[in-house]
């Protein structure tokens, strides 16, 4: 007889462990898929060490948005910051969690990685389709004794709405004037020539595979692929290569006492690298589930303190410390609960 | 199980005979049948619903753009997420072009496919190769999509478009349609992975309808002299023109609807400017998986439904214009008998 107990036994200890994990605040955040891994990794080395789950759900920065204004998220997640009215008008606030860096990838045949220098300007003119031949006078003039071939450019460029082009379209509006005029900058633009590939991965096939090709990937692509990459000339004056500290010097440059509506392109600094930007996390000020905002709360305070290797191992690049001290006097400032007491995180 | 032997046996042995009465049966549940036809009512009445449900969604999210763009929509070649101008020209044209390429390369296949299977091929070979090209349709779409973009294309552009291009150099039209980067890229490779897609779907339809036609039919025409060919072509094909059309409009639905396949290999650029078969383009489905993430409220996003509604619509003709093809078929029918 008390054999045929044990398995109703077993199924009410689960149904017990269930709920009670359930009780113990699933944070659910949705957004950005750039950040997606680092957040995924961040989550789960916290509830190694805390217990508390994190969900997050990687739907794209538009989702990410739409879902936090209609509270169905804890937290939302955008690589393109809100302005400070667009965050007024819902009652969010916005936080950076980790920088990323866009990197142009080219495929030339006898170019060794980084040899390869371009500016904003040619960079713009060769997405405008100015440009279309690698021997074009206004590659040559900044490579001068490179063997550039006298071949057609294949651009490439991403398919889907995404950060990435955010950054890459914001970049080029800020110093090509042809590019602001005709393309402007979105996460989807009006692309004026070449092939589109889907995801960072898609871009990345393409640039294998075609010959004399220019795209752009986040860095980690760069890295992880051993691909080839230009370097870019920053608004300093100087030929700057993509790595950690070159995005960090670009994050630094920013005044983020002011606001943190900071897009890090084209900062100045001398080792700046002028792709660069942060990610962005989107909470409500005012939360009607406390307990939900204190545990997604104590999940930043948790990775600004001990995320920092993670999002080495990961190739992003950790926040400096004075722009985490302000974001975390932020937390503690705005964020409240109903009856106007700040939410703990600590 | 030797027990049970003997004790089935017995039970085979005692049926009545035929010239008993019937066994005296009760009718357990008298409501069954209401309930059984209310059941098989709902579930029609469900899909209706559903299909009406989701129309009005699409129409309702498209207002916007349908208000703001009109029937101009359909004309226009802009595509400005930035500065809102949208319109669905390039799109339409890729989704209709790429599938009637695969139509055209998977309709003669197949058929050739479900010929062989039921005419020709020896007794051994029709259940594997059968069950082979069947696994075809088991391949998940985005695995066609990689192997187009990264195994296929290639080959494309270095045996096809290459030599085309060589051959065409100074011919007037021709040249303008092979004409674009050696990328192996485009409507072409779109339509031909599209093509090896459905071909499973239209072939193990062409199969199913050639298998039921009355042996009879078919053996009194070889009786009287006929071929192979005239057999399928007099017999076989007249007998089953219902199946097949609706074989290849199956196969058809399937390539306007396509999404991670062609995304992969169309390059999904918006362009109307050259109709070469190489150059990148862009169809409904790729343009919606591509944007719809990261489209933002407002026109964006309605445009992305109005495209969904014109894909919608598409469908909608490409099956009622199958069906009026069905009647045509069958009045001629009448006619010549």
């Amino acid at each position: 007889m008390h054999m045929n107990t044990t398995p109703l036994r077993c199924a009410l200890l689960i149904t017990a462990l269930a709920s009670g994990a359930a009780m113990a605040q699933d944070v659910t955040g949705a957004g950005a898929t750039f950040p997606a891994p680092i957040y995924a990794k961040w989550a789960d080395a916290y509830h190694k060490a805390t217990g508390a789950r994190i969900n997050y759900q990687s739907v794209g920065s538009g989702a990410g948005i739409k879902q936090i204004k209609s509270k169905t998220v804890d937290f939302g997640a955008s690589d393109m910051p809100l302005t400070d009215d667009d965050l007024a008008k819902d009652g969010l606030l916005q936080f950076p969690t980790v920088i990323g860096g866009v990197v142009p990838v080219i495929n030339i045949a006898g170019i060794a990685p980084g040899q390869l220098k371009l500016t904003g300007q040619v960079l713009g003119d060769i997405y405008l389709g100015k440009i279309t031949k690698w021997n074009d006078a206004a590659v040559t003039a900044l490579n001068p004794g490179v063997p550039l071939p006298d071949a057609a450019i294949a651009v490439v460029r991403r398919a889907d709405g995404s950060g990435t082009s955010f950054v890459f379209t914001n970049y080029l509006s800020k110093v090509n004037a042809d590019w602001k005029a005709k393309v402007g900058e979105g996460t989807a633009v009006n692309w004026p020539t070449g092939s589109g590939g889907k995801g960072n991965e898609g871009v990345a096939a393409f640039v294998q595979r075609l010959p004399n090709s220019i795209g752009y990937v986040e860095y980690a692509y760069v890295k992880q692929n051993k691909m080839n990459y230009a370097q870019l000339k920053n608004r300093d004056g100087q030929f700057v290569k993509p790595d950690e500290d070159a995005f960090k010097a670009a994050a630094a440059g920013a005044d983020w006492a002011k606001t943190f509506y900071q897009i890090t392109t084209d900062q100045p600094g001398k080792a700046a690298w002028p792709l660069t930007n942060p990610t962005y996390i989107l909470m409500h000020k005012v939360q009607d589930k406390p307990a939900q905002a204190s545990a997604a709360l104590k999940f930043f305070q948790w990775a600004y303190t001990s995320g920092d290797k993670a999002a080495d191992d990961l190739d992003y690049v950790a926040l400096p410390e004075s722009v985490k001290n302000l974001v975390r006097k932020q937390w503690a400032d705005q964020v409240k609960d109903a009856a106007g007491k700040p939410v703990a995180f600590k | 199980m030797a027990a049970s032997l003997p004790v089935a046996h017995a039970a085979m042995t005692e049926r009545p005979l035929p010239q008993a009465q019937p066994p005296q049966r009760k009718r357990v549940a008298p409501w069954g049948d209401a309930v059984f036809a209310t059941l098989a009512h709902a579930a029609a009445g469900l899909t209706l619903a559903l299909m009406a449900g989701i129309l009005i969604a699409l129409v309702v999210g498209a207002a916007p753009a349908i208000q703001h763009f009109g029937v101009g929509f359909f004309t226009s070649t802009d595509w400005d997420p930035v500065q809102e101008k949208f319109g669905g020209l390039v799109m339409i044209y890729g989704t209709l072009s790429s599938s009637l390429i695969a139509l055209l390369i998977a309709v003669p296949v197949s058929f050739g496919i479900a010929l062989f299977l039921t005419e020709m091929a020896p007794g051994w070979l029709r259940r594997p190769l059968g069950i082979a090209i069947e696994l075809l349709a088991a391949v998940p779409s985005i695995v066609y999509g990689m192997w187009g973009l990264l195994v296929f294309s290639p080959i494309l552009a270095k045996y096809v478009q290459q030599p085309l291009q060589a051959a065409f150099k100074g011919v007037p039209v021709a040249e303008a349609l092979v004409a674009g980067a050696p990328v192996g890229i485009g409507i072409l490779s779109a339509g031909i992975i599209l093509a090896i897609m459905v071909i499973p779907f239209i072939a193990a339809v062409m199969r199913d309808v050639f298998e039921v036609t009355p042996p009879m039919l078919k053996e009194s025409a070889y009786g009287l002299g006929a071929t192979t060919w005239e057999v399928v072509s007099k017999v076989v094909l007249p007998y089953t023109k219902t199946g097949v059309v609706g074989g290849i409009m199956l196969g058809l639905g399937r390539a306007l609807g396509e999404t991670m396949a062609v995304t992969f290999v169309i390059g999904n650029f918006n362009q109307l400017q050259s109709l070469s078969l190489f150059e990148a383009a862009n169809s409904i489905t790729s343009a919606l998986a591509n944007e719809f993430a990261e489209a933002g409220e407002g026109l964006h996003q309605a445009s992305l439904m109005y495209l969904g509604l014109v894909l919608f619509l598409i469908t909608f003709i490409v099956l009622a214009l199958s069906k009026l093809m069905l009647a045509q078929m069958r009045k001629g029918e009448g006619a010549r008998t």
